[in-house]
């Protein structure tokens, strides 16, 4: 699945985009974002704090415990400050 | 019949020529309401020189249009634009305009208002503030969840 990073999140990890095959194991948005903590310093940096961080999965919003079976495209990011 | 048209682009916009372009050549219309979100000097007492609006391609337009339909299903509209900027601007720049046309004043003032709340809460962009102390991310405002919330239907 291809991941997207925006705003400090993308600033934090230093890429604005990757293809990633979590394990089966990983199940949830959530899940996601422990297992991409894990991955390395900048990773563990950008998802210190997960409950700040907001999902889209195929560019819809998505809750942590949504599911990210079938996802092609999600995207970590703060929550937004458009307008 | 319902105009709408949404735009994401880098330039600047005409607030003017864009509201003229929902009503030219109609008399059914009674209410024109224009919203222009324009870039200040300043924030919580700390100076601003500039700030860049990062957004996510394709979401951003998919969400606008998902709440302009809304907006359109909750008030008789007769038209109604979005555009939204993205890159770097400075204090007086546009960033954001939402025109909203109606028979009657009423739809069309709170349809403006529904779509610049969830622009603010919803749509994904981003703003990186410069300060003179360097550059910082804004942290969204508890404020402008609230302004969205009030549109929730119980």
């Amino acid at each position: 699945m291809k991941l997207l990073y925006f705003a400090w999140v993308r600033e934090r990890i230093g890429k604005t985009d990757e293809e990633v095959a979590p394990p089966a194991a990983v199940g949830t948005v959530a899940e996601l974002m422990t297992w991409l903590a894990g991955r390395g310093e900048e990773y563990a940096y950008a998802f210190e704090n997960p409950k700040v961080i907001r999902a889209a999965i195929d560019r819809k919003h998505v809750q942590p415990g949504t599911s990210i079976t079938g996802a092609r495209e999600i995207a970590f990011f703060p929550p937004m400050t458009g307008g | 019949m319902m105009t709408a048209t949404i735009r994401l682009q880098r330039e600047d916009f005409d607030a003017a020529a864009e509201a003229a372009k929902l009503t030219g050549g109609r008399t059914d219309i009674g209410a024109v309401v224009t919203f222009s979100g324009i870039c200040r000097d300043h924030e919580g007492g700390h100076g601003v020189s500039a700030m860049t609006l990062e957004h996510y391609p394709g979401m951003a337009e998919e969400e606008i249009t998902r709440h302009v339909a809304e907006a359109e299903a909750r008030w008789p509209l007769q038209g109604v634009t979005v555009i939204h900027r993205f890159g770097r601007m400075t204090p007086g720049d546009n960033i954001v305009l939402v025109v909203t046309v109606s028979a009657h004043r009423q739809a069309a003032f709170e349809a403006a208002s529904f779509l610049m709340d969830y622009l603010k809460t919803q749509a994904p962009f981003w703003k990186l503030e410069e300060r003179p102390d360097g550059k910082d991310w804004v942290a969204a405002k508890q404020s402008d969840d609230n302004a969205a919330a009030r549109w929730v239907k119980s």
